[in-house]
C-alpha cells in the first residue's frame, strides 16, 4: 500500500473524487495537441536519433539503438555457412510465433502450402499475448468503415499508407468473425451483440474485447488451432539471417538453436518475417509494457536484405505503465481501463485532461504534468499521475472491474493495492512500433518472396497507432500474408542458396567507416547484473 | 544500504535485495534467462515456479515475475511441463458432454484432491472448473478458467495425470464457438462489406487530400 507523499497526494484524488466524475475534460484542439507533442513526446526528441549511413534506408533517422543494431555485424561469417546442407525445406517459413506468425500460418496451411513457424522462444511469447485492451472493428450500426478509417487515419496524424488503412478497416469485421468462429470467447451481452468501448481517438464504440485478456485469448486460441493443425513449431529457434536465392529472392533463413547454438539451415519458397516489435531496445531508457524477445530482429533481417523501412523513427508510448510499485514498473495498464471510466487525475487532485486522448497526446500531456506542470507524484523510484480506478465502480456499479478488468485487480493485489479501492500511479511505457518494413497491400516487401505481418510492419498505423488497431492487424495482415505467401509459392522454384547480401552489407559498413563491436539482431535482452565475470 | 534476503535458487545460496521478484532474482544472481521467461507480465506462463520457505512444509507456486522474494525462499523454476494436447477439428466437434470423454476422458479421474487449485498461480478454481467439465457445462467451464496463463503447474501436481489448461482451451473454444449467442449486427456488417456496401465511400476518403481529411477529421461527431 501507499505511504508519504503517495497516502498525502492520494488523499486529494479521494477528497475531489465526487467533484471530478461529474467532468467530462474539453478535449484538446488540434493546435494544442500539436504544440504539446513538439514539445513532450519523445519522438520529437532530436538528440535521440541516428542518421543511417548504409541500406536502403541511407539518410533516414531512426532511434539511436536502432540505428546501432541495423549498422552492426552479423552473428555469422557467411563463408562458413554450408548452405548445401538444408535441415528444413518448406513451402512458406513463418519467422515468429505471436498473433501474425499464428495467423500467417493457419492460412497458409489452409491454403495447401507446407508451412513452418520457427520462434526464439515458444510459440504465443509474443506482445499479442500481453495486448489487453481489445480489438477494433467497425461493425455496429452507427458505425462504418469509413469512420474508423478517418479515426486511425486522424489518430496516425494522417501518415497512414491509405491502401494498408483501407485494407485494415474493411477487413476487420471478417477478422472478429473468424476469431469468433475459431472459438475466441468475446464481451457479449446475453443477445449476443459484442459489448463494446471507445478507446483513446475513437469516435465510436467499437473496442471488441475479452475481458481484459483479449490478446491472451486470442493468442492462446490461434496457437491451439496451429496445433491442432500439426503445423511445425520449431520452437527456440532464431531466425538470424535471411537467406537469398541467386536472383536476390527470398529463400529462406539461417537458423540459431538459442540453448545449444547449432545452427540449421531452412530452405522456403517464401518467407513471412513476423517477429514483432522493440520495447526491449529501451529507447530513450524508457521501460516497457513488451515482451522478453521484443528486440527488432525483423527489421534487421530485412533491412540486411534489402527491404526498407517506413516510419521507423516513430515509437508509442503507452501513456499508462504503471510508476508504482517498482516490481512492475512499466508494466502494461490498459486503455481499457479509461475506456470503462477511470480518469487521470495530478498529484493536486486535478483531472488535468481528457482520459481519452490519442496515445501519444495522452503520454505527451502526462510528462508535461510531471515535469513543466510540477504536479506528479514522486514515488522513489520514479514519478507519475494518478489513474483514478475507484471511479470505475462508481459509474459500472459494483463488481465492474472483476468482471472488465480482472488482470488489473489481480496485478496490483499481489502488491496490496486494492484498485477498487485505491488510485493506481501511471507514467508512459514503451509499447509499440509504429513503423516498420515497408509492404505492398499483399504483404510483400520490394525484397520479392519476402513478407511481412504484424508489429515488424510500417506505414499501417501512420506515426501513432490507436488502441485495438494492432490486435486488428495482425489478424488482418497475418492471414492475408500466409494466404498470398502460399499462393506465391506455388510457382517459385528456388535458385541457389546465397548469403552474398550479408557481406555486401558489412563491405558498405567498412566503405562508410562503420566500425561497430556489436552483433545483431539482438535476439534478448541482458538483464543479469554485471560483475566479477568472464 | 539496499535491504537484502537469502534465497536459494535451484538449491544454490545467492543474495539478493529484498525489493525484487524471483525473476529479478534470478537475472541479479547472473543468469541469462532463455527458457522460464516470456512477457515478463503475468500473462504467458513461462515462468511458472515453485518454492518453499526454508522449514514450512507447505509448496507454493507462482508465476517468477509477478512475485517478490522472500528470506529463505527455495525456489525451483518449472520452465516446461508436458501438458497432454488433443489434436480435433474446431468445425466438427460439438459441444457435447461426450467431445471430453472422448478427447480428455483422465478427467472422469479426478480424485478430489484439490492439488490442482492449491498450486495455481492463478488463484482459480481449478478442480470447480474440471468438474464444470466433467458434467459438459462448458460456458461455466470457460468463466471459471478464463484468467488461465497454462503454465502446468495445477497438472504438475494432479495424481490423476489430467492436462487441465488444455480442457478448459477446449471448453473455452467450445463456448465462443458453439454456446455463446452469435453476434447479428457482425454477421450483418460482413454480408455488407462482402456485396461492396462502403468501397465507393472508403475509394472517396482515400483520394482525399489531406486537408479535407483534416477537416473531416476535427469535427467529426464522438458518439458518448
Amino acid at each position: 500500500m501507499y505511504s508519504g507523499e503517495i497516502l498525502e497526494s492520494m488523499k486529494k484524488v479521494e477528497a475531489a473524487r465526487a467533484k471530478n466524475i461529474q467532468l467530462e475534460p474539453r478535449r484538446m484542439t488540434a493546435e494544442e495537441k500539436e504544440t504539446l507533442l513538439a514539445t513532450y513526446h519523445p519522438d520529437y526528441k532530436q538528440n535521440e536519433f541516428a542518421i543511417l549511413q548504409v541500406g536502403p534506408n541511407k539518410g533516414d533517422k531512426v532511434p539511436t539503438e536502432l540505428a546501432a543494431l541495423l549498422q552492426a555485424n552479423s552473428r555469422i561469417h557467411p563463408e562458413k555457412i554450408d548452405l548445401t546442407k538444408v535441415d528444413y525445406d518448406v513451402d512458406v517459413l513463418v519467422i515468429g510465433g505471436g498473433g501474425a506468425g499464428a495467423s500467417a500460418a493457419i492460412e497458409a496451411d489452409e491454403a495447401g502450402a507446407k508451412v513452418m513457424i520457427v520462434t526464439k522462444l515458444r510459440i504465443g511469447d509474443a506482445n499479442t499475448m500481453m495486448a489487453e485492451g481489445g480489438i477494433q472493428a467497425a461493425d455496429k450500426p452507427n458505425d462504418s468503415p469509413a469512420i474508423h478509417y478517418l479515426d486511425a487515419m486522424g489518430g496516425g496524424h494522417f501518415a497512414n499508407k491509405p491502401e494498408l488503412l483501407s485494407k485494415l478497416v474493411m477487413e476487420a469485421p471478417a477478422a472478429i468473425k473468424w476469431l469468433n468462429e475459431l472459438g475466441v470467447e468475446f464481451d457479449k451481452a446475453a443477445d449476443g451483440t459484442m459489448i463494446t468501448t471507445h478507446g483513446g481517438g475513437t469516435s465510436r464504440k467499437r473496442m471488441h474485447a475479452a475481458k481484459d485478456y483479449s490478446g491472451a485469448e486470442i493468442m492462446r486460441t490461434l496457437r491451439d488451432e496451429v496445433l491442432n493443425r500439426e503445423i511445425p513449431v520449431v520452437d527456440f529457434t532464431a531466425a538470424i539471417e535471411l537467406i537469398l536465392d541467386q536472383d536476390g529472392k527470398a529463400a529462406g533463413a539461417v537458423l540459431l538453436n538459442m540453448e545449444t547454438k547449432e545452427i540449421k539451415i531452412a530452405r522456403a519458397k517464401t518467407v513471412i518475417i513476423a517477429t514483432g516489435g522493440a520495447g526491449r531496445l529501451h529507447y530513450q531508457g524508457f521501460p516497457t509494457s513488451n515482451h522478453y524477445g521484443a528486440t527488432a530482429d525483423g527489421l534487421i533481417l530485412g533491412y540486411r536484405a534489402g527491404a526498407k523501412l517506413l516510419y521507423a523513427d516513430t515509437l508509442q508510448y503507452h501513456p499508462t505503465g504503471v510508476a508504482y510499485p517498482e516490481q512492475i514498473f512499466g508494466a502494461l495498464v490498459t486503455e481499457k481501463v479509461r475506456s470503462v471510466g477511470a480518469m487521470l487525475i495530478n498529484s493536486e487532485g486535478e483531472a488535468f485532461m481528457h482520459p481519452l486522448e490519442t496515445r501519444d497526446v495522452s503520454a505527451a500531456s502526462i510528462i508535461r504534468e510531471c515535469s513543466t506542470n510540477g504536479k506528479g507524484v514522486h514515488t522513489g523510484s520514479g514519478v507519475g499521475v494518478w489513474l483514478d480506478t475507484p471511479m470505475i465502480e462508481i459509474k459500472g456499479g459494483e463488481g465492474t472491474i472483476e468482471k472488465r478488468i480482472p488482470a488489473m485487480m489481480r496485478m496490483f493485489a499481489k502488491y496490496d493495492i486494492d484498485i477498487r479501492k485505491v488510485p493506481i500511479l501511471v507514467y508512459p511505457t514503451l509499447h509499440y512500433q509504429n513503423g516498420g518494413l515497408q509492404i505492398t497491400p499483399d504483404g510483400m516487401t520490394a525484397v520479392e518472396n519476402l513478407f511481412v505481418a504484424g508489429e515488424a510492419v510500417g506505414g499501417i498505423h501512420g506515426r501513432n497507432r490507436l488502441m485495438g488497431n494492432s490486435l486488428l492487424d495482425i489478424i488482418v495482415f497475418g492471414r492475408s500474408a500466409g494466404k498470398n505467401a502460399a499462393i506465391k509459392s506455388r510457382n517459385v522454384t528456388v535458385g541457389k542458396l546465397t548469403l552474398s547480401h550479408v557481406a555486401k552489407f558489412a563491405k558498405e559498413m567498412e566503405e562508410a567507416g562503420i566500425h561497430s563491436d556489436i552483433v545483431s539482431p539482438k535476439l534478448l535482452p541482458d538483464y543479469t547484473r554485471k560483475r566479477n565475470t568472464i | 544500504m539496499e535491504k537484502m534476503v537469502n534465497v536459494f535458487l535451484m538449491g544454490k545460496k545467492y543474495e539478493v535485495p529484498a525489493s525484487v521478484t524471483i525473476m529479478g532474482a534470478l537475472e541479479y544472481a547472473g543468469y541469462q534467462l532463455v527458457r522460464g521467461c516470456g512477457c515478463r507480465n503475468g500473462f504467458c506462463g513461462a515462468c511458472a515456479t515453485i518454492y518453499r520457505i526454508k522449514g514450512e512444509r507447505e509448496l507454493h507456486a507462482c508465476l517468477a515475475c509477478q512475485t517478490q522474494v522472500q528470506e529463505n525462499m527455495y525456489i525451483a523454476t518449472l520452465p516446461f511441463f508436458p501438458l497432454e494436447k488433443q489434436v480435433y477439428d474446431i468445425n466438427k466437434i460439438k459441444p457435447t458432454e461426450q467431445i471430453m470423454m472422448q478427447l480428455y476422458p483422465e478427467i472422469y479421474s479426478c480424485i478430489g484432491c484439490n492439488a490442482c487449485t492449491k498450486s495455481c498461480t492463478q488463484e482459480l478454481n481449478v478442480m470447480q472448473y474440471i468438474a464444470y467439465a466433467q458434467r459438459g457445462e462448458y460456458e461455466k467451464c470457460a468463466e471459471e478458467s478464463f484468467d488461465c496463463v497454462m503454465c502446468g503447474v495445477c497438472s504438475s501436481r494432479c495424481p490423476a495425470g489430467i492436462s487441465h489448461p488444455q480442457v478448459a482451451l477446449l471448453a473455452r473454444r467450445l463456448t465462443g464457438k458453439y454456446i455463446a449467442p452469435k453476434a447479428e449486427h457482425l454477421e450483418h456488417r460482413v454480408e455488407e462489406i462482402q456485396n461492396g456496401e462502403f468501397n465507393a465511400l472508403i475509394e472517396s476518403l482515400m483520394q482525399k487530400p489531406i486537408e479535407e481529411l483534416k477537416e473531416l477529421y476535427n469535427n467529426r461527431d464522438i458518439e458518448k
